[in-house]
């Protein structure tokens, strides 16, 4: 398997049609593959040029995104997400 | 307390039901706004609206149980499902329209469940309408959560062995799970084996049907 590419979903809460689930800003991922580009639905919703931009399909570990709660810390959700929602990171800690 | 006036009572002794009209809400009086509008320019017709309507409505699992049972026949298919699985259902004749879809198999070792958190993201344009369950709160924010439990209440109980992948649909995407091949249909045809596949088998909240059962 090549090397995983970690990042970080952007934490903030602007208002607006974005498509980033609130559950995920902050946590950290890998991405599983990318897609796109598809136009900005945050500019796209409102009839505005909208820019393209390739969608990643990011998978979360449920202990990355829940913590000590997680279900199964092991089991995964995978997520569509923006490029311009996500930044590089680090990996999280081993779980 | 309910029984207690018989005025209210039917003649099938049930108390009567309150209709469920209601003014229109701000965005049912839009649709019909902008429909009209669309119709009044020019733009389209009040029969090619009735006739997306039927189109959608004519799409259903059953072309969804297609593509999975050639799938589990036919090797090749199945490579070019998991590549790209709208340029495949469109091969074997379906009309999904713009959609671009993921097809997510299970295995020994993963079980794929699909959820839309923001909405209702479903693959309208190869199984049709989603049940109305999908689009609940409570499947919606407890599919990521809890995946396990919501999955035993389904019916299904999946081994500590197997890692629960749930995909969110989020965005441009929408996502069919090809479930595993029950055992005991060695040798079955294609067309025998989509009877076996359910529309919750394709969600990830249910399993084909067992040969002994069907």
């Amino acid at each position: 398997m090549s090397e995983r590419q970690y990042m970080r979903v952007r934490a903030d809460m602007p208002p607006g049609h974005v498509r980033t689930p609130a559950y995920l800003r902050g946590k950290v991922g890998w991405v599983e593959r990318t897609l796109g580009p598809f136009p900005n639905p945050e500019q796209l919703a409102y009839g505005m040029q909208a820019m393209p931009l390739p969608l990643m399909r990011v998978r979360f570990t449920m202990a990355d995104i829940w913590g000590a709660d997680a279900d199964r810390p092991r089991d995964t959700i995978d997520a569509e997400i923006y490029r311009h929602w996500l930044e590089p990171a680090e990996a999280p800690h081993a779980t | 307390m309910p029984h207690d006036h018989h005025d209210h009572l039917s003649p099938s002794g049930h108390p009567y039901r309150p209709d469920d009209d209601h003014p229109l809400t701000y965005w049912q009086q839009m649709e019909i706004a902008v429909r009209e509008l669309l119709i009044e320019k020019g733009v389209t017709t009040a029969q090619e609206i009735a006739a997306q309507i039927d189109t959608m409505d004519a799409r259903n699992p059953s072309h969804g149980a297609a593509v999975v049972a050639r799938a589990w026949t036919d090797p090749d298919f199945r490579d070019d499902l998991l590549q790209d699985a709208s340029a495949a259902t469109r091969e074997m004749g379906f009309d999904i329209g713009p959609m671009r879809l993921i097809a997510l198999e299970n295995t020994d070792t993963e079980h794929n469940v699909v959820v839309c958190t923001l909405c209702s993201c479903y693959p309208r344009n190869l199984l049709g309408l989603p049940p109305d369950w999908y689009k609940s709160r409570a499947y919606r924010a407890r599919t990521v959560k809890e995946p396990r439990k919501v999955l035993a209440e389904f019916g299904v109980t999946l081994p500590d062995t197997t890692t629960v992948r749930v995909h969110d649909s989020t965005a441009d995407m929408r996502y069919v799970v090809i479930p595993a091949r029950p055992a005991g249909t060695e040798g079955w045809h294609a067309d025998d084996l989509a009877t076996l596949v359910t529309r919750d088998s394709m969600i990830g909240t249910g399993l084909p049907k067992s040969p002994d059962i069907a």
